[in-house]
């Protein structure tokens, strides 16, 4: 394969150079990266910008910013009621698209495609397997895993206790599948399954499979970093006109809306959580300061870049993480974390056809309510945490690269929910104690680490890890925002990345003090549509770009 | 006074370092030294390059290039990293090192304020190494 057709100015002095041999099988596109961008030096600061995506993704998220600002009322209803159809109506979509993509993953890992090398069968990992694997966990759900560790076990495990409930033969009650009414250890079982089910192969198999596709169109076959890469096997050179535009456009809205929204509500949780721990008065000169200097400290983490940046916030925060943990296994029910490890993931597999089944459900309120949601919301983030995992991932294995991204991080959220999860409910079961079902949803960790020792020291530690996930999420999230405004480019001028970090912060704020972030997080949820069509071409764009792949041995 | 002169260059901005290269073939003649051309790139594929090989070889040949104009020895070497706005003057540093240079001829632009919190690349360079730094700034109207 000849590769004579670059840029005209990036052709000085190497005229006609052919593409390496061997490993790389790259496609033959008359694309150049960064063709479509406009440089300019406006007051000194050097920009280089894809014109349409960077000029249209500003004008649609100062639109929607506005709107949502102004017409706060009206606007609300309408995402409600969209978000509402899909999750409602087309739930089963979810569900099915979803089982798609971890059955492709699973498979993938067995087959010989596994043995293909992203970045080319010579290429070399750029990070330690340590670094990468919490850069991995970090963008992927260390935020969610802090939330909602304590709390969705604990709601499972009430409403399967609680039984079902029927009104004109509708289901109106919560409880995952048939519940367990009055039966504990069931409801215990069941819940813990349908938790695990949230957290476990189908979210991490929906950013393997956007991950995979971008790292392997981007290394192997030399396409730009961008979601739209994902579509050449389908749309071939259109991709580099308007269609591939509008899927950019709509993963910088889907990434930047994603993260403001999350940081406005994050802040308030973090606020709330400083004021049970220290009597910090939870208002909003808390949560403005408290954007403000998570995005400080990410606008320094962006400046030192990937590898002195994010990779060494990640990593942290995994000892962190790991140690609030293993405190956790130590001090809790650790006899019961330790069996119950094997009996939830156990559970969850046994459980696991039942939940994943899209159609003739009849726990609509669950499935619909809880999964459809929860899948919504994972592809939603997917072009975001995909498109850095696939970044950072590069000289990894196919194989390996599934079984980092997969299995796991599963395993890390059956062992994280059974610990979080599992003590708090043994706290409902053996000690009665009700405090932390009572609690507010952004407490309920704290609540949970008051009934164990060393109360403050485990709760400052917990609201530093969701700061710290925050941060880290916010520092990612302007990398790849700035690389999909920059037209694929990693090496855009670095002002641009500061750029993002800080619009991302006063759109939080804005709404955080204007009102409305949940109405724009509707929003945000709903892109989740469109892009589980982007990730169903990405599976199809991965077998068909494997297949074409030389194996390494 | 220096055998080896290295040279970072940006394949994609050529027309910033054409000043520079002016005084690279006047100083490489000059010493009689030989000159290392040292690029940076990302490992995603670019605007100059879709593999750090095809890089590599631009390189390479954009080297042999410049031997055609001072007449001096020449060398190329390609050095990937995920994240080079980020790294460069890190990675620069090591390679300086590696190629075992005495003199580092760079451009860079005139001092502004923007410098506080972006450093200039080859000001970071200079305070870090024990090789002459030549900065080049471009060249006034």
């Amino acid at each position: 394969m000849t590769n004579d057709n670059k840029a005209p100015e990036a052709n000085a002095g190497s005229e006609g150079i052919p593409a390496p041999e061997g490993p790389a099988n790259l496609i033959d596109t008359d694309y150049v990266i960064g063709q479509d961008n406009i440089t300019a030096s406006p007051l000194g600061v050097n920009v280089d910008l894809h014109g349409k995506v960077f000029t249209i993704s500003s004008l649609v998220i100062l639109f929607f910013v506005i709107i949502t600002l102004a017409l706060q009322d009206q606007v609300e209803p309408i995402f409600d009621a969209i978000f509402g159809f899909l999750t409602g109506n087309l739930g089963w979509f979810f569900l099915l698209a979803a089982n798609i993509f971890v059955i492709l993953a699973v498979v993938l890992i067995f087959t010989p495609m596994g043995k293909v090398r992203l970045g080319g069968a010579h290429a070399t990992p750029d990070f330690s397997y340590a670094g990468w694997f919490a850069m991995l966990f970090a963008a992927g759900m260390g935020i969610g895993l802090m939330f909602y560790g304590v709390s969705e076990p604990l709601t499972h495990f009430g409403t399967a206790m609680g039984g079902t409930t029927a009104e004109d033969g509708m289901r109106t009650d919560w409880s995952p599948l048939g519940a367990a009414a009055g039966n504990q250890e069931e409801a215990i079982s069941l819940g813990m399954a349908a938790t695990i089910f949230h957290w476990g192969l189908h979210p991490w198999g929906i950013y393997a499979v956007v991950a995979l596709a971008l790292a392997l169109f981007s290394f192997n076959k030399g396409l730009p970093l961008t979601m739209r890469s994902i579509f050449y096997p389908i749309l071939g050179e259109r991709v580099w006109g308007w269609a591939g535009h509008v899927i950019d456009i709509l993963a910088v809205f889907a990434t930047l809306f994603g993260l403001a929204t999350s940081l406005g509500i994050g802040a308030s949780q973090a606020s709330a959580g400083l004021g049970y721990l220290f009597g910090i008065p939870d208002n909003d000169v808390t949560m403005v300061l408290l954007i403000m200097g998570i995005t400080a400290v990410a606008l320094m983490s962006i400046l030192a870049g990937v590898d002195k940046g994010v990779q060494r916030l990640s990593q942290v925060n995994m000892v962190l993480a790991f140690l609030l943990l293993a405190f956790v296994i130590a001090v809790g029910p650790t006899l019961m974390i330790a069996t119950g490890f094997f009996e939830n993931l156990a559970s969850y597999l046994v459980h696991l056809p039942a939940l994943s089944m899209p159609f003739g459900r009849e726990d609509a309120n669950f499935s619909q309510g809880w999964t459809a949601f929860y899948w919504a919301w994972w592809i939603s983030w997917s072009p975001f945490v995909g498109m850095f995992i696939a970044r950072v991932s590069r000289g990894r294995t196919v194989r390996e690269f599934l079984i980092a991204v997969l299995l796991v991080p599963s395993l890390v959220s059956v062992l994280w929910m059974t610990a979080f999860g599992g003590t708090a409910i043994d706290q409902v079961i053996t000690d009665g104690f009700e405090g932390v079902k009572e609690a507010a949803l952004e407490l309920q960790l704290f609540v949970m680490l008051g009934q164990l020792p060393l109360t403050q020291i485990t709760s400052f530690v917990g609201i530093v890890l969701v700061m710290v996930f925050f941060i880290t999420s916010s520092d990612s999230g302007s990398l790849v925002i700035d690389s999909i405004t920059a037209g694929g480019k990693v090496d855009a001028p670095k002002p641009q990345r500061v750029f993002w970090a800080i619009i991302e912060g006063a759109i939080a704020i804005a709404l955080l003090l204007g009102g409305g972030l949940t109405a724009l997080q509707t929003a945000v949820i709903t892109t989740g549509l469109p892009f589980t069509l982007v990730l169903l071409a990405a599976c199809y764009a991965i077998i068909k770009g494997l297949m074409s792949e030389p194996r390494s041995g | 006074m220096f055998k080896k002169i290295m040279v970072p260059v940006d394949l994609a901005h050529l027309d910033v370092i054409e000043p520079s290269l002016q005084v690279v073939a006047d100083q490489a003649r000059h010493y009689g030294a030989e000159v290392c051309y040292v690029g940076v790139t990302a490992t995603t594929p670019g605007s100059v390059a879709r593999t750090p090989e095809e890089y590599q070889q631009k390189l390479e040949a954009f080297a042999e290039e410049r031997a055609k104009v001072h007449g001096q020895r020449v060398s190329a070497r390609a050095i990937t990293s995920p994240d080079p706005i980020a790294d460069l003057d890190d990675v620069l540093i090591k390679a300086i090192d590696e190629v075992g240079a005495d003199l580092v001829i760079m451009p860079t632009h005139p001092p502004k304020h923007l410098d506080v919190v972006i450093p200039a690349h080859g000001g970071k360079v200079a305070c870090h190494t024990s090789a002459s730094v030549f900065l080049v700034r471009p060249q006034q109207d």
